[in-house]
């Protein structure tokens, strides 16, 4: 487990990460107080858990599947009409900088 | 278990050893989406074909497309690969055409893993794995002349988002760009062998990347770069061979390679680098929990298995085996290939199954009838089998077969009708007995010179047959001829 | 006979018109809920439709189903067609979901009225509903205290006797402690039982759907209704429809409870009183009532404030404005997204988000999720083992009453702390209810919980009844409403 302590330059990575614009005054506000949280979760650190598999989620299902038969889509005016920006029967956006992962 | 199908590139300051892998994402041909019953169609009008699942809508949940699992394994299986129980990871990022700015993919593990696949020439390009994954909407740029680089702004469809994907990893194993080329092209054909995909790279349902490094012979591998953007088999080999030289030149002149990916510009004929952020590429990945494992029991890897046909490796292996010890010489090698890449494999076999022989059956196949291959595909197999057989037992010539090939691809019908029609009709055996008879007459001493054993005069009595007949004579009839007055 | 169950018998005898029920209902609403703001879209035409349609299929002669002209309210992160669902956040200010969420098709088709969305914490962030956008809801038995949260709008809601019925959903204790706080019945399904198609995620491997009631057979009866397999939700379990209502009278005798350490130490003196006086109750009904320790109990609020973030972060990448909902302009796309989340999120889900980011981060994956979800398997086996000695566990809901308002806001990690006694259900997927067990020397409602095995609802809904038999009159709240009937 880690010593790391978080800190405002960890908090501006991960504001970057999750695409959300923070002010110098918010960094610094989430920077303490999930630094707080953290230690509390630090907890976790000290358990034993060799040998102990993770649980992704607690249900025993495997292999659910459907048939690949289709389905009735959308109504397009019904899609379109919610979003913010339409051109051309598509979603609009501003210019794209950078790749795809 | 690989030998490298070429040799590293010599420079000016001595041998680099290019080292390249290919990514191939490829479409599967479902009916549905992976996770929606939403249309897996192309070309469609935009955002026909999207629903509260693959338009990520709020509230939405993912469920598993049984014909992609079963399309996934068969892959698989083609690939030799180990076919395992899996799980669905979410790889996180931010990108418009994502709907729920993550995508449903596999990580660590994968359903299809250690595979390998056998170029034409038997050399084995390993499989890392191929797993599941959904694919993106498409995005259109606006203004800038649809480069990404200029644009003003950008449309996007989610038609394409959800389409089920197995990606397709090879191991560093390839060793040229020409073999490189050999891998997508035979990948392609085990693809679409197996009813997986269409292979049709221009519509995009099969894309490959390719992963570029250079090294000194021995040397550890070098860093690498990834090519993105190759839309046929030729950008394919163009940016692979311009993607080496500028990494030795990059090396020799002192410099290091940078670890980054890089855009294949086609007009250009150059890759450049794009702006990529450096976090840009924490993918954060964690199991998927809407989603559950996915075991494939024994019973169920059988039928996938009874259920994927000959690989062009084994179709290969048919026509080999149909030649006798002619099957593996150079220019049959080739032949093969290309009667199995157009998919004349049956019809070829049909053909000496009807008592053509192997290596007339090849020929025609591999170099007339793969001219027009949606045609041949489309050929009466009686009608082709009869044709043959007509210039094998001489009622007409090469050239004459060949016409009559050609009409019969455009318009069908029945071979003897159509060599009628082209005049083609064969001499009579008698009218051809008594032409080589009068010649025998006229030319007494070079008949006697092979009667006694000169076997190359028969080219000499064929030849003025052909003129005295105005080439109507069968050059085979005529040694025939020969042959049976000889005695 | 109770409360919803027995204005439904009415309804279908033609007792009461579903009209008529509908229009108290609503009236009531519009007189009370200004002071509460359990509400945050009232369906006063859309009920009115409903109820009228009911109506006329009990003069057909037909059955609208169990629920029949009940108005029930739906929490606002359950999507409704054509009905805004906000989540009670300004990034789905106006949105409207062009389909319903399966539980909401189910109660439209056992009869129910769906009169109203109720408020929440933004995106079910939250213990006190004070992290909505729109305001917060006040507890019905005191106007300067939370209702607990995140379904607060939910559980005040049937506090007040605004509806006899109402729907919210359970990540960390989000539908019980509510319920205890307000002194209403909450109950947590086994996870799995109830379809998830329709409820906006916010930690998908813990959310679940469930009642809040004045009456345990109350809830037993909408816990049927929503029950039960859906193909549309890959984690819904595939089992018979549960008949929960039928087994309530079946007592305790012979059933071994456990009353873990965890669940009582370090709560409130007067909460831990109550759970002792419940623990006699069932003692005396014939149960048989030993203390237990539970230690890993303990870890569970760590486990989960790192599990439900990081879930949580990848569920709310989708809100970037490009498709639905708030968007803020920016030169390029990803500046648009970035001032439209900031925008639009609240500070609790901007926590949350970043929590959750980090502790998925390369480097951080291991010793934080990693770690959490290897403890979330020494709580089940935990669980598991108790189990053996024990047929149902009772406990504290939570560990304090109502606070004020205000209260905790700027300590999110005192927050955090309300939900010690109901995450660990939701870790293990078990199911677990809070019933009204009296109050404390303030008039405000103290809950005590019963926890049972995955599956076991019949248990948890009988061992419920025996403790809500012998339970205190609840007093009527100060903020009741004009169709407050008590239990």
């Amino acid at each position: 487990m880690t010593d790391h302590k978080l800190t405002r330059h960890d908090a501006a990575y991960v504001a970057r990460l999750a695409r959300i614009d923070l002010t110098e005054e918010e960094l610094d506000l989430y920077a303490g107080q999930l630094a707080v949280v953290l230690d509390h979760a630090a907890q976790v650190a000290a358990l034993d858990t060799a040998g102990v598999e993770p649980t992704a989620h607690p249900l025993p299902l495997k292999n659910v599947l459907r048939p690949d038969e289709p389905r009735p889509s959308l109504d397009r005016d019904a899609v379109l009409d919610q979003a913010p920006a339409v051109e051309d029967r598509r979603f609009r956006v501003p210019r794209i900088l950078g790749d795809g992962g | 278990m690989t030998a490298p199908s070429a040799s590293p590139t010599a420079t000016g300051a001595g041998r680099w050893e290019p080292v390249i892998g290919l990514e191939v994402h490829c479409e599967l041909r479902t009916e549905t989406k992976l996770f929606c019953g939403c249309r897996n169609a192309f070309g469609d009008e935009p955002n026909t074909n999207v629903c509260p699942v693959c338009l990520g809508l709020p509230g939405s949940l993912p469920v598993l497309n049984a014909m992609a699992v079963e399309l996934a394994m068969r892959i698989g299986t083609a690939l030799h690969c180990e076919i395992r129980p899996s799980l669905f990871h979410r790889k996180n990022y931010f990108y418009p055409d994502m709907p729920k700015d993550y995508q449903i993919s596999q990580y660590d593990e994968p359903i299809n893993a250690n595979g390998w696949l056998e170029l034409p020439d038997g050399t084995r390009v390993g499989v890392e794995r191929a797993h599941m994954e959904e694919d993106t909407g498409k995005t259109t740029h606006m203004g800038g002349g649809g480069r990404i680089h200029d644009a003003e702004h950008s449309l996007v469809d989610y038609n394409r988002a959800g389409v089920p994907l197995v990606e397709i990893v090879s191991r560093p194993d390839i060793r040229s760009a020409a073999q490189a080329r050999l891998y997508a092209a035979e990948l392609r054909g085990i693809l679409m062998a197996t009813g997986a995909s269409d292979g049709r790279m221009e519509e995009g349902s099969m894309r490959v990347d390719a992963n570029v490094s250079v090294r000194r012979p021995g040397d550890e591998f070098g860093t690498r770069c990834e090519i993105k953007n190759l839309n046929s088999l030729r950008s394919l080999v163009r940016a692979i061979e311009y993607e080496i030289t500028r990494q030795v030149d990059v090396l020799e002149s002192g410099g290091t390679v940078a670890q980054q990916t890089r855009h294949w510009d086609e007009d250009q004929a150059r890759t450049g680098a794009l702006r990529s952020k450096e976090e840009a590429f924490d993918y954060r990945y964690f199991p998927e929990p809407d989603l559950v494992r996915v075991v494939p029991d024994a019973a169920w890897q059988a039928e996938v298995a009874a259920a994927v046909g000959p690989m062009p490796a084994d179709r290969r292996a048919a026509l080999v085996a149909l030649l006798g010890p002619d099957g593996t010489s150079g220019a049959r090698t080739d032949q093969i290939s290309t009667v199995v890449e157009h998919g004349l494999d049956d019809l070829m076999t049909a053909a000496v199954d009807g008592g053509v022989g192997a290596a007339l059956a090849l020929a025609r196949t591999a170099n007339e009838a793969s001219a027009e291959p949606e045609r041949a595909r489309a050929l009466d197999g009686a009608a082709y089998t009869a044709l043959l057989r007509m210039e094998q037992d001489g009622t007409l010539s090469a050239t004459q077969a060949k016409v009559v090939l050609t009409d019969l691809l455009a318009h069908g019908g029945d071979p003897a009708e159509l060599a009628r029609r082209h005049g083609f009709e064969a001499m009579a055996a008698d009218s051809l007995s008594v032409v080589v008879g009068e010649l025998i007459a006229a030319h007494p001493d070079e008949w006697a010179r092979y009667v006694g054993g000169e076997e190359q005069l028969a080219g000499f009595f064929t030849g003025l047959a052909m003129k005295a007949t105005d080439r109507k004579a069968n050059g085979k009839a005529v040694a025939a001829e020969l042959r049976a007055r000889r005695g | 006979m109770t409360t919803a169950l027995r204005l439904a018998a009415q309804v279908r005898t033609g007792a009461v018109s579903a009209a008529d029920l509908v229009e108290r209902h609503l009236a009531a609403i519009d007189e009370s809920d200004g002071a509460v703001h359990a509400f945050l879209t009232v369906l006063h035409d859309a009920a009115r439709r409903q109820a009228s349609e009911i109506d006329d299929r009990i003069a057909a002669g037909e059955d609208p189903g169990p629920l029949a002209g009940v108005p029930v309210a739906v929490k606002d992160n359950l999507c409704t067609r054509g009905v805004p669902t906000t989540c009670s956040s300004l990034i789905l200010d106006g949105w409207c979901p062009p389909y319903d969420a399966t539980v909401v098709e189910r109660l439209r088709h056992a009869g129910a009225v769906v009169v109203g969305k109720t408020n929440l914490d933004e995106f079910a962030m939250g213990s006190s509903t004070e992290n909505s956008a729109f305001g917060p809801t006040r507890n019905p038995y005191a106007a300067d205290r939370v209702p607990g949260g995140s379904s607060g709008g939910s559980a005040a809601a049937v506090a007040a006797g605004l509806v006899p019925l109402a729907l919210g959903s359970d990540t960390g204790g989000s539908i019980r402690q509510p319920a205890a706080l307000c002194g209403v019945v909450g109950m947590k399904p086994t996870y799995g039982t109830v379809s998830r198609y329709g409820l906006v995620a916010f930690a998908s491997s813990l959310d679940q759907i469930g009642p809040f009631s004045a009456t345990v057979a109350d809830a037993a009866a909408l816990f049927d209704v929503i029950a039960g397999h859906d193909p549309l939700d890959s984690t819904s379990l595939d089992r018979p429809a549960p008949r929960s209502v039928e087994n309530l009278g079946e007592g305790v005798a012979g059933i071994r409870v456990g009353v873990p350490r965890e669940l009582v130490d370090g709560v409130a003196p007067e909460v831990a009183a109550r759970v002792r006086e419940a623990a006699e109750v069932l003692s005396a009904a014939g149960a048989t009532v030993t203390e237990c320790s539970i230690p890993e109990l303990t870890y569970g609020l760590s486990a989960y404030y790192l599990l439900a973030p990081a879930e949580a972060s990848s569920n709310l990448s989708r809100y970037d404005g490009v498709r639905y909902g708030l968007r803020v302009d920016g030169d390029d796309v990803e500046a648009m997204m970035r001032a439209t989340r900031a925008a639009g999120f609240g500070a609790e889900v901007k926590r949350r988000i970043m929590l959750g980011t980090y502790a998925l981060s390369a480097g951080y994956y291991d010793a934080y999720y990693g770690q959490a979800q290897k403890v979330r398997t020494l709580i089940i086996n935990a669980f598991a083992d108790a189990y053996r000695h024990a047929d149902v566990l009772l406990g504290a809901t939570t560990p304090t009453t109502a606070f004020l308002l205000g209260d905790k806001v700027d300590d999110p990690l005192a927050m955090y702390l309300s939900d010690v006694c109901t995450v660990p259900s939701n870790l293990a997927g078990h199911p677990a209810i809070s019933i009204p067990f009296g109050a404390d020397a303030d008039g405000l409602p103290i809950g005590v919980q019963v926890l049972a095995p995955a599956l076991c609802e019949p248990l948890v809904f009988q061992v419920a009844a025996v403790i809500e038999e012998a339970a205190p009159a609840p007093a009527p709240p100060v903020l009741a409403a004009s169709t407050w009937t008590g239990r």
